[in-house]
């Protein structure tokens, strides 16, 4: 039973076999004829986006938010092309989308032609897989293998090119279920010889650490269940990185917070004096490792990954397993109870009266005195204010999502998103308008910098049109703020090009789209703003107006391990050595 | 969950064996890689190594299975063991690549490249190129009044060696092939 349709609808139909209910796009001339089928349909919902960056990035915050793929479709050359930097920033946070672009005639292909570009040449090193389809009769094939791809084993972006001539052409469809998925099947399961090696050091183990990532939250909601399962049932404690949080709840009572440059000064330490380290799902990051000679030195380091290359690539695993997150927890969990679910009481006793000796240094304390905002000030009210509410968090890059990422707790996964590999400026308010998009009650924030939100601020058009309600805590300091706390750390406080010069007026910004502008710089407005936010039923441009030259921390600087930590202003003076100082 | 297909690491010699030996000796290893021959393969391939940064001594590839469409590459390329391992487990990780097999560790394997050499000369160094490449074994495959083209097939060192003895008496012009490499047994 075959059915021939134009590759245009095949692409449609697939889409629709596929379960996608949503895409992000920009319309071009070659994708008009799928274009013209999304026009003649209902069952999936197209999003105009203002520029494909935002269209990825939305796809991004959707997929990230809902946990499956995220579908995107834009034109050939500059639609392309656009999309490269959205592209890149998946493919380091291992976000599984499909991003359909439309390209010139095969015929016309090398020929320079108008608006063509090498796509699958160009996105190469910055998707998953990549695929040019130059036969309509292989398409509907490939774009249920695109799915398989972007969606198995790590997940990540794919992109299809699709000609115009094969978008006009007919052939026999080919459904989900008949398509070749080739030999593409990561292997989910663990070695269960490395597994029992980890129970056994885990039981023996005097001070371990959990150390959680995006993995987890990849994996699905039961990676997370099995996680918190095991780290409530050992009592070992918990640290995340920036990508993992909400996989254990910050609420629970074996939360470190997270750990990193810009982590908490308990999670931090305990990796440095820990006996055993198990990393679930994380990739040992420069962020992540500080000095890597200097790394955790006393430790066994067992690795949970289902990427064999982020094994061993920068530091060294003691027990590696390669698997998927949730299936190796549950084998971890099934050898842990079948062997007697024994622990080290007296030993972890002791480790966590280290660990609140640690906490006791309160490292993210801060003063809210004067008239001016402190930004972590604003972040610590919308959190009092928001937490109780049904909450998706979205962050740019910069000061901000450090302060985000500390000040704003995470009970489940699935509700933030935030640039990590590639910290792309510009990230945050797209992808709110993807996980709105996805959760259309929910409450959507995007906790922003002046600066990185003025980078695709286009998409307040697409906030508006769709009359999505999302809220933009942007913490106004007039500056790139971490380039700023660098350049003082680092070059003789010469703040070279980090000002936000000639900064528009967020009130009236917003009004001229429609949406509603608030400006707050009295710290005794904060709550009213906030709540005036809260209530309003729209897009909301909050323009919080903070200190200027407030510093980030703690912080681990660049060349140091994690134990050398600097908390405050007072310790940082040259904090940076010159080895430090080559570091990003 | 545990519906799921498993599938393993083809052999326990391929990208998925972990354990690894962490020296700072730089180490020169053969890699066959069969991937599926669809279009950018190669570049996929090579991009790898240029974006990563890591080298590539020689390369060769070619369809080996016209009906699966399959081709092997065999690269031959150096680095500290880590690198190595990162190396193939980096492969493993590209789609249409089937299999990574690294020829140097997993067993005895013999490796053999192909050379063409135009050597020029008269008189007394022309009859010493054709003894020299009589000691060889390499075949004469064109002649000229002033020009030998030399076919010698071996392992990249002897070939080294044949186009050092042959630059003086004349040494014109070098294409060789790469490095092809097989396990030895079954």
């Amino acid at each position: 039973m075959t059915r021939q349709m134009t590759g245009a609808k095949m692409v449609v139909q697939a889409l629709k076999d596929q379960g996608v209910d949503v895409v992000f796009g920009y319309p071009g001339g070659a994708v008009l004829p799928i274009y013209d089928e999304v026009f003649q349909q209902n069952d999936i919902r197209h999003i105009l986006v203002r520029h494909e960056q935002g269209a990825v990035h939305a796809a991004e915050g959707y997929a990230r938010s809902t946990g499956k793929p995220g579908v995107v479709l834009v034109t050939s050359g500059p639609g392309a092309t656009n999309a490269v930097t959205g592209l890149t920033d998946a493919l380091m946070d291992s976000i599984p989308l499909v991003v359909l672009t439309g390209q010139v005639p095969t015929f016309m292909i090398g020929n320079d032609a108008f608006q063509e570009a090498d796509t699958v040449g160009i996105t190469r090193p910055c998707t998953k897989h990549n695929w040019l389809v130059s036969d309509t009769k292989t398409l509907s094939g490939t774009l249920h293998q695109a799915f398989h791809v972007a969606t198995s084993g790590r997940p990540g972006p794919v992109l299809v090119d699709i000609p115009k001539d094969v978008q006009f052409a007919s052939a026999d469809y080919t459904p989900p279920q008949k398509a070749r998925l080739d030999h593409y099947q990561p292997q989910v399961k663990g070695d269960m010889d490395a597994i029992t090696e980890l129970v056994v050091a885990l039981e023996k183990a005097k001070r371990p650490v959990f150390y959680t990532g995006g993995g987890v939250i990849n994996s699905g909601p039961a990676a997370s269940q099995l996680l918190r399962e095991l780290v409530d049932a050992t009592g070992v404690p918990v640290t995340s990185t920036l990508m993992g949080l909400g996989a254990y709840p910050a609420k629970g009572k074996n939360w470190l917070g997270m750990l990193g440059m810009h982590g908490l000064y308990e999670a931090n330490m305990a990796m440095h004096d820990c006996d055993l380290m198990i990393n679930i799902g994380a990739r040992f990051d420069d962020r992540i490792t500080g000095r890597v000679d200097a790394f955790s030195p006393g430790s066994k380091k067992a690795h949970i990954d289902i990427d064999p290359s982020s094994i061993n690539k920068v530091i060294r695993a003691d027990i590696p397993i390669v698997g998927d997150v949730g299936h190796v927890l549950e084998d971890v969990l099934k050898v842990w109870k079948s062997r007697g679910r024994k622990i080290n009481r007296e030993g972890l006793q002791s480790w966590w009266a280290r660990i609140e000796d640690w906490k006791k240094v309160n490292c993210l304390a801060y003063s809210q005195t004067g008239k001016t905002i402190k930004p972590q000030h604003a972040l610590a009210r919308l959190e009092a204010l928001t937490k109780d509410h049904d909450r998706y968090i979205c962050t740019e890059v910069g000061q901000h999502q450090m302060w985000a990422a500390q000040y704003l707790t995470f009970d489940d996964p699935n509700r933030w998103m935030t640039s990590g590999g590639l910290g792309t400026m510009g990230y945050g308010f797209p992808a709110s308008i993807g996980a709105q998009i996805a959760h259309p009650d929910a409450l959507v924030i995007n906790v922003a910098g002046e600066a990185s939100w003025l980078m695709n601020m286009q998409e307040l058009g697409t906030a508006a049109q769709y009359r999505l309600p999302v809220k933009q805590f942007i913490l106004n300091n007039e500056r790139l703020g971490m380039v700023r706390q660098w350049q003082e750390l680092l070059h003789g406080e010469r703040y070279s090009h980090s000002w936000s010069e000639a900064l528009p007026d967020f009130v009236k910004l917003a009004e001229a789209f429609g949406a509603k502008g608030i400006l707050c710089k009295d710290p005794g407005d904060l709550d009213d703003a906030i709540m005036e936010m809260l209530n309003y039923d729209g897009p909301v441009l909050f323009d919080c107006l903070v200190e200027k030259h407030e510093n980030c921390f703690p912080m681990i600087p660049s060349g140091e391990p994690h134990n050398k930590m600097l908390l405050g202003e007072a310790s940082t003076k040259d904090a940076i050595g010159s080895k430090g100082a080559v570091m990003v | 969950m545990s519906a799921l297909k498993i599938k393993k690491g083809s052999t326990k010699h391929s990208a998925y064996n972990l354990r690894p030996t962490f020296s700072d000796k730089i180490e020169s290893h053969t890699l066959a890689i069969v991937v599926d021959n669809e279009p950018g393969v190669l570049a996929r391939v090579i991009g790898l190594f240029s974006g990563r940064g890591y080298n590539i001594d020689s390369l060769t590839v070619a369809e080996i299975d016209h009906q699966g469409h399959q081709s092997r590459i065999t690269i031959v390329t150096t680095g500290t063991p880590q690198v190595i391992e990162q190396i193939k487990a980096q492969l493993g990780r590209i789609v249409p690549v089937h299999d990574v097999h690294d020829l140097t560790v997993e067993g005895a394997s013999v490796e053999r490249e192909l050379a063409l050499l135009k050597v020029a000369g008269e008189g007394e160094k022309r009859v010493e190129a054709l003894r020299l490449a009589d000691i060889f074994r390499a075949n004469v495959v064109d002649s000229t009044l002033d020009c030998f083209v030399f076919e010698i097939t071996g392992t990249p060192d002897k070939i080294d060696a044949f186009a050092d003895l042959m630059r003086p008496l004349g040494l014109a012009e070098i294409a060789r092939t790469g490095v092809a490499a097989l396990p030895r047994g079954r």
